[in-house]
């Protein structure tokens, strides 16, 4: 699904180098590490916002060097991707918001897409669907992120520091639906530094650990 | 925006994915406005002017005037042999010596009624009208000169072409005008749709991380614009039409101006212009908005 061959970036430094891994159709990965470790970097390559300065990196597939512009923009449709920061349009309503993905594919219908009211009582939004962003607490604009980045179907998810900004329960309660998504068959990435909450997934799902270290990946022991 | 219960794919085009901002909407609006507004106006010059030099050009195109300037002991024989020539001239349709009461009519302007030009050395005027196929001037000019040396032959083109060349002018000005004000409306919208897309580098960014092409990120916000010009160009038109109708009427203008208004199919103008402003800013904005977004990358 996503395979990585001698991977390297730099921002004119180099912050990521020699980068070998493959990450298969179903599998739960934590992506860990100090702050500036790369760990956005590593996944915003993943996602086609970045193209590696050196190595091969490939996404279902596709070297991410080779794609075009909206090749790129295809490829998003089919990764759901979720920020600390959630990144919404403010002035937009939760529902359009979440339903931003089907409106920027130009399907035609609703029908492969998941259910927009079934994804809000899932996220348990339902009764906030009008609210804007501002309106949401910390724990509310994850889920929404999360029900957008999910919308489509897509098979991977990638999440960067979705816990960061809200509290212990709210955490919990967000990793629960993401292991959910993975019981579903979908491969999951959170990068994140909090290792209670590695611990905690650990409890429900297999999940492997990935250590950023010295500008590379390692799979971590099963000392966490 | 839509609620869970009715949301349905068409409204993708009805939610406001690119958030209104009061000043570049403004702008675009106002902008619009006042070039479609100047453009109405050149466009009512130029046609104005169009119609007056065809007036010219048609209204003394198919007649002449002969002078017969000689003595007054003369010039009873030398109008009587003027008259005979053109009897004789082919291509003259009529011909008609003017009454001494018309000449006093033609001199009143000038020196006022009831002037006693039978005491003054004055011309005799015909009036000559040409047919269809028209006469040869060169040949009337010369049989003029030999039978009678006191008649000069006026056809009217010495002062009538200069009229209709200024008119065509103007015609030309006013064409060139309306194309310099539509360069300023394209700038416009590339400086706007440029501005807006700097000014919402965000939600750029979002569209993109969802999965949106630049084409249907520029098509967000050249709608915007396109629609903002074509409101503020209607509007435009509208009151330059309502201008031009509180202008002097052609009666009151006197002959002295030009008759700046719309005519007939004329008036469609008010129609086309909103309609071009609309594909004008529509392709200026777009083809702007994916160089920019392409930079943005």
């Amino acid at each position: 699904m996503i395979d990585m061959e001698r991977v390297a970036y730099s921002y004119g430094e180099e912050l990521l180098s020699e980068l070998s891994l493959s990450i298969s159709q179903g599998s739960f990965y934590f992506l860990t590490g100090p702050s500036g470790s790369g760990k956005t970097t590593f996944l915003k390559m993943c996602y086609g916002a970045l193209v590696p300065t050196s190595g091969k990196l490939s996404v279902f597939g596709k070297e991410s060097s080779s794609l075009s512009r909206d090749e790129i923009a295809y490829l998003r449709r089919k990764i759901g991707v979720v920020h600390q920061d959630c990144q919404f349009l403010d002035h937009l309503n939760v529902v359009d918001n979440i339903a931003l993905p089907i409106m920027v594919s130009a399907r035609s219908s609703l029908s492969d897409s998941l259910n927009l009211k079934e994804l809000l009582n899932w996220v348990g939004l339902s009764h906030r669907s009008n609210a804007l962003p501002a309106e949401l607490s910390g724990g509310e604009r994850q889920r929404a992120a999360l029900a957008r980045a999910i919308i489509m179907s897509p098979n991977i998810i990638l999440a960067d520091e979705p816990t960061g900004n809200i509290d212990w329960e709210m955490s919990q309660r967000l990793i629960r639906l993401l292991v959910e998504l993975n019981h579903m068959g979908k491969t999951v990435v959170i990068a994140t530094h909090d290792l209670n909450l590695i611990r905690f997934t650990k409890t429900s799902v297999q999940a492997r650990v990935l250590r950023i270290s010295n500008k590379t990946v390692q799979l971590a022991g099963s000392d966490l | 925006m839509a609620g869970v219960e009715d949301y349905s794919l068409p409204n993708r085009y009805a939610v406001q994915i690119v958030p209104t901002n009061g000043f570049t909407s403004l702008l675009t609006f106002f902008s619009s406005a006042s070039m479609a507004f100047l453009i109405v106006f050149s466009i009512a010059m130029s046609t104005a002017a169009d119609r007056l030099a065809q007036s010219w050009s048609a209204s003394l195109a198919n007649s002449a005037t002969l002078r017969v300037a000689a003595p007054l002991v003369d010039i009873e024989s030398q109008t009587e042999a003027a008259l005979n020539v053109l009897s004789s001239t082919k291509g003259i349709a009529s011909f008609r010596l003017l009454k001494v009461e018309e000449q006093q009519a033609l001199l009143e302007p000038w020196f006022g009624p009831n002037v006693p030009i039978d005491n003054l050395p004055m011309p005799r005027l015909i009036v000559i009208e040409e047919n269809e196929g028209g006469y040869d001037r060169v040949g009337l000019k010369l049989r003029l000169a030999a039978e009678v040396p006191s008649a000069v032959l006026d056809d009217h083109t010495r002062w009538r072409e200069p009229l209709v060349k200024a008119a065509y002018r103007i015609w030309f000005l006013g064409w060139l005008s309306t194309c310099l004000v539509l360069c300023i409306v394209v700038s416009m919208i590339i400086l706007v749709t440029r501005a807006g897309l700097l000014s919402n580098r965000k939600v750029i960014e979002v569209l993109r991380l969802v999965g949106a092409t630049d084409q249907y990120i520029a098509g967000a916000f050249v709608r915007k614009f396109a629609f903002r010009a074509f409101f503020g160009s209607t509007l435009g038109a509208v009151v330059a039409s309502m201008a031009l109708f509180l202008l002097p009427s052609k009666v009151d203008q006197n002959a002295t101006l030009i008759g700046l208004r719309l005519e007939g199919l004329e008036w469609s103008w008010l129609i086309i212009i909103p309609v071009f402003f609309f594909i004008l800013t529509f392709f200026a904005a777009r083809i702007s908005s994916l160089k920019i977004l392409k930079s943005l990358s």
